[in-house]
Order: structure tokens, then sequence, then C-alpha cells
């Protein structure tokens, strides 16, 4: 607060100098460009040493046969973790049925809940944006699931979906849906459901908030002009609401979706290595820590990395116009 | 005239039994998780909507065990350590970032924005050995370390767009005055960021007390593990009978404090996650 005190004397009397407003080439000017650097430093010392080393790591093991145990004794064997043919058999992650069935899994898990998120999202934005009595507490409401840790979204979801205790079956034969009680998290056809259930009930007020703020700033003058027109609100949603929140969409579909094809805890939690939802992640994570093969565990995060990065650079590529990297 | 009335009524019905649907929907999951967790261990396999009978069994039976304790603890450092580094190293960040052009700016928020997208898998093995080479290894202090990895780029985004926001004639004031730039962001900048600061700040701490994967993969021992390993490991003990009152209870109580966080913070929140995304 004490900058108020400054603030107003000092402006008024220099604005008029051209270096005022823009110290290009100024020793104040250097100073602040040197100074930037300066404070930017920490933060680049502490990325270098928790992303960019360890990712530059990540690459090199994948070339070796290192394990687990001893990291330091691992020797040099080129793509042999990634594809090799030896008598008359292909070896590596690029030829293990277990590795493609997880590259299935994670695409199928990504487009369905993604997918799913944002037809409910939208859904759940246009009902909050509408006004009513105690909006505030249904946005609250709508919020928890966002605020509840994954872990313990996986497990209360586990409780409810439990065989022979849970209450999702209870109420689906209540009703009639089912005759027997189904194994949601432990039978094949249904796991992947179960996960995706789950994501979906956790994420949906992430998509929806991004939506809302977007519904929040259009305009309200077309809307009472299509009002006045008649026209079906359906109609005016596809044809005017639509267009003008799909950037806020977009964003919120490539952040999600980047989050789903990495997905982790909420499969390991739910339905443990179970090849049948066994994410990309999950697969990577058994090589590393479970079988102790860096070596390989490293060849298949590698591999996932670089399917994220190739989305994330076409969707920057795709999306360039919104995304004004601190554009002024 | 009349069914035009009903209609409108229809629709008002409509509306609010959406509502109820959405409402019920968010709420029942974690209504049923505390319902869970207040049942007697004899009732527990009794589906119903509301208790007949209940206590606080399961409640003493996870505050007993000390490495649950233990564990709320290390979730406590760990979180409050996160927040504490990610906003003191992002707000001189973001100052650069946002008030200063410079040649490689750009590239800068490019590089940041590229880790916030980083899977965390693909740098499990080349962290690990960083970890252990620093001795960290089933130690918070390595969890601390390796959540600046997804805390800080986010943080950097979130402050830089709220630093830009801030008007320029204050700055200009204090350069005329001659602040140096770290005068410049302690006394101007950081009296008014202090709403940016606790947003971003919550949602750091909110990603930090959430976390699994590193916290599962670097430690090793019960008495480091911090409260999602724990609850995810509380069901690993045996196959068959799941101790699921316990882990009810244990869910609520990790969980209870960010909800109670998220109401009271909802609109901060909210400004914070499109701040970060809408606009990054």
């Amino acid at each position: 607060m004490s900058s108020s005190s400054h603030q107003d004397a000092p402006l008024g009397a220099h604005s008029a100098m051209p270096t005022a407003r823009r110290p290009r080439g100024t020793k104040v000017r250097r100073q602040r460009v040197k100074a930037a650097w300066l404070f930017l430093a920490p933060m680049l010392i502490a990325l270098t040493l928790v992303a960019g080393w360890p990712l530059m790591r990540t690459f090199f093991l994948s070339f070796t046969d290192a394990s687990l145990s001893d990291l330091g004794a691992a020797n040099l064997i080129g793509f042999e973790n990634y594809l090799v043919y030896d008598d008359g058999r292909w070896y590596g992650v690029l030829a293990d049925p277990v590795w493609w069935q997880s590259v299935w899994n994670t695409v199928y898990f990504a487009v369905v809940s993604v997918s799913l998120e944002v037809i409910f999202g939208v859904i759940v934005a246009l009902i909050l944006n509408a006004e009513f009595k105690g909006r505030v507490i249904v946005r609250a409401a709508v919020l928890i699931p966002w605020a509840i840790p994954t872990i313990v979204s996986a497990q209360m979801w586990a409780w409810m979906l439990n065989d022979q205790f849970g209450i999702i079956n209870h109420l689906l034969m209540t009703v009639g849906i089912i005759d027997n009680p189904i194994a949601w998290t432990a039978s094949a056809t249904y796991s992947m459901w179960a996960v995706i259930m789950v994501d979906v009930w956790k994420t949906i007020p992430f998509v929806a908030l991004l939506v809302l703020a977007a519904l929040q700033m259009l305009p309200k003058d077309c809307y009472e002009a299509a009002e006045v027109d008649g026209i079906h609100p359906v109609h005016v949603f596809f044809k005017v609401t639509l267009p003008l929140i799909t950037p806020a969409l977009m964003m919120a579909v490539i952040f999600r979706l980047l989050d789903a094809l990495r997905v982790f805890d909420v499969i390991y939690v739910l339905t443990s290595n179970s090849t049948s939802t066994m994410s990309m992640s999950v697969y990577a994570r058994q090589q590393l820590v479970e079988f102790q093969d860096v070596g390989y565990g490293s060849a298949a995060s590698t591999l996932l990395f670089l399917i994220i990065a190739l989305a994330t650079i076409a969707y920057l590529y795709l999306g360039r116009k919104q995304i004004q990297l601190g554009g002024d | 005239m009349k069914s035009r009335q009903l209609a409108k009524i229809a629709k008002r019905v409509g509306f609010w039994a959406l509502i109820a649907i959405i409402m019920v929907y968010a709420v029942f999951p974690f209504y049923y998780a505390v319902i869970t967790s207040i049942k007697p261990s004899s009732d527990l396999f009794r589906v119903e909507l509301w208790p007949s009978t209940w206590n606080l069994d399961n409640y003493a039976q996870i505050f007993s065990q000390s490495s649950f304790v233990r564990a709320i603890f290390n979730s406590i450092i760990v979180a409050f350590s996160v927040v504490f580094i990610a906003l003191l190293l992002g707000i001189t960040a973001s100052y650069a970032l946002g008030r200063v052009r410079f040649r490689g700016r750009s590239t800068v928020l490019l590089v940041i924005l590229g880790v916030s997208m980083f899977p965390q898998v693909a740098v499990l093995s080349g962290l690990f050995e960083v970890i252990r080479a620093l001795n960290l290894y089933n130690n918070p202090a390595g969890l601390i370390l390796s959540y600046t990895i997804f805390t800080l780029p986010f943080t950097v985004w979130v402050l830089t767009t709220f630093m830009k926001q801030l008007p320029m004639e204050l700055e200009e004031a204090a350069i005329m005055d001659g602040a140096t730039p770290w005068v410049t962001i302690t006394k101007v900048f950081l009296p008014l960021m202090w709403p940016a600061m606790a947003t971003t700040g919550l949602l750091a701490f909110i990603a930090a007390w959430n976390e699994f994967l590193f916290a599962l993969t670097f430690t090793l021992t019960d008495a480091q593990r911090t409260v999602p390993v724990a609850i995810a490991l509380l069901s690993g003990g045996s196959a068959y009978e799941l101790p699921w009152g316990p882990i009810m209870a244990a869910s609520v109580v990790v969980t209870v404090p960010l909800v109670i966080l998220v109401i009271i913070f909802q609109r901060r929140i909210v400004s914070g996650l499109t701040a970060g995304a809408v606009k990054g």
C-alpha cells in the first residue's frame, strides 16, 4: 500500500517524457532485462533439475539395459528396448501386445471420457449460467467432485460399485435393469466403463467451469434479439452460443485430453494392473518399478512422451490463433 | 392461454428437476462415503441411504494407526512446502515474464507450457536417479522436489496472467522513483498480488495434496507416505475383505478440508482455473 503515495506525483510530472513510457535501450531498460533473467534463474534451475535433466535421462536410459536395483551398471543396447529381431521373433515395447493394448485402452478412455465430459460439462454450464435462486449453492456443490482427491474418488466409487454390497448394483436391481449384480471393477467388459464413470464424475466440474466462464462473457444483446424474433433456444444454442464458446471449449478439450492420455491413478486404484484397463502410464510404471526394468520402462515412457508431445504440437499448430503466448 | 401456462410450469419443473439431478450426482458419492464411514462394521453390508445406527469407530480405528497420522502429517508438510516454494519462485519469474519485454521471453513461456504437459511417468526414471543422487529417496523432501514439476509451471503461468493485468502506471511511478526491480516487486506488486497468490497457492496445495504417482514411487515405508498412498494401500492389505469402513473414514478425513476450502474460495478458484486454462 506504500505504493499509492508515490503513484501520483512523479507520474503526472514525467509521463510526457517518451523515456518513461518505453525505456528502450536506456540504462533502466538494460537493468530491467538483467533483473528479469536474474528473477527467472531460480525457476529455470528448478525446472531443469526436476524436468529437463530427468527427461533427458529417461531418453538415455531407454537405450540401456538399466535395472532399478543398480541404475549405475547400465550398458548401451541401442534400440533393443523398442524393437529387436532375435531368433525369429520380435521383442521390445513395440512388439509387445500388452503395450498396444494399453495404447488402445488409453485412447479409448481419453476419447470416450473427454466426449462425455464435454457434453455434460456444457449442459451443467448452461444450467449454472441461468439466473435462479440458490445458484451459488449449486455451483459450490458441483465443484465438490473436482476437489476430491482422485484416489479418494476412485475408492468411493469402488465401494459404490462393489459387486456384492455396492449401492449401484442394489439400485439397478431394485429398478429392475439388471437381474444379477455386476462385478464392475473386476470384469473385462465393465471395468473400463467403471473407470470412465469415475473420471467423468470427477472432471465435469472442470469443463463446466471453463465453459461457464466463456458463457458469462457472451454479449447479451444477440440473445435478446433472438428472443424478440422468437427463434427456438436450441437453434440459438447451435448457431450463436456454440460458435462463441468454441475457443474455451477447445481449451478444455486439450487440457482434458492431455490429462487423459497420461492417466494413472484412477486406473491403478480402481483396477490395479489388469490388462483390460491398463493405460500407457500404468504399463510404463509397472515395467519400471514392479519389474525393475528401467531400460524397458523408460522406452515405454519415452513413447508416451512422444505421443503427448505430438498431440500438443498438433494442437498448438491447429489452434495457434487461440493461444497467444503472453501476447499483449 | 391455459396450455401456455402449463408449458411454462412444465419448463420450470424440468429445470428444477435437472438441478436436482446435478446436485445429487455431484454430492451423492461423497455423502455415501460419509454415511459408510459412520456405520458400525456389522451394518456395513446392508445397503441403505440413511444409517439406522451409527458411531465413530472407524474414525477411532484410523486415528489409532500411527502410520495414518504420520501420513497426514507428511501430506501437510509436503503440500505447504510445495506451495511456499512454488509461490516464491513463481512470483519473481512472473514479474520477469509479465512486466519485462526481453528477447527469449516467449521461448521461456513455451518451455513452461511444455513442462506443464509432461506426462509424469516420462520423468519417473530420470527423477528417480536425481532423487537417489541427492539422497532423498523415501523422504518427503524428495516429494517436495518432484512436485515442483507440476506446480511450478502452473503457478508461473497463472501469476504471469495476473501480473500482466496490473496497471503500467504503478511500475512507471516506481521506476521514476528509482526503485530497483526487486523493490518494485516486493513493495509495489506484492501487496496487489495477494489475491492471485492465494488462488494459485490454493490450486497448488490441492494438486500437491492429491498427487499419487510420485508419492507411490518415491516412498517405501509407511512412515514416509502421504495420505493418498496410505488410503490406496489401506485397501491393498487384504485381497478379499477390504476394510471399507476405515477406508471411507480416511477418505472423508482427507477430503473434508479440501471441500471446505473449495466452498469458501469457489469464486477465486474459478478465476484461477480459467486464468490458467483459458488464457494459457
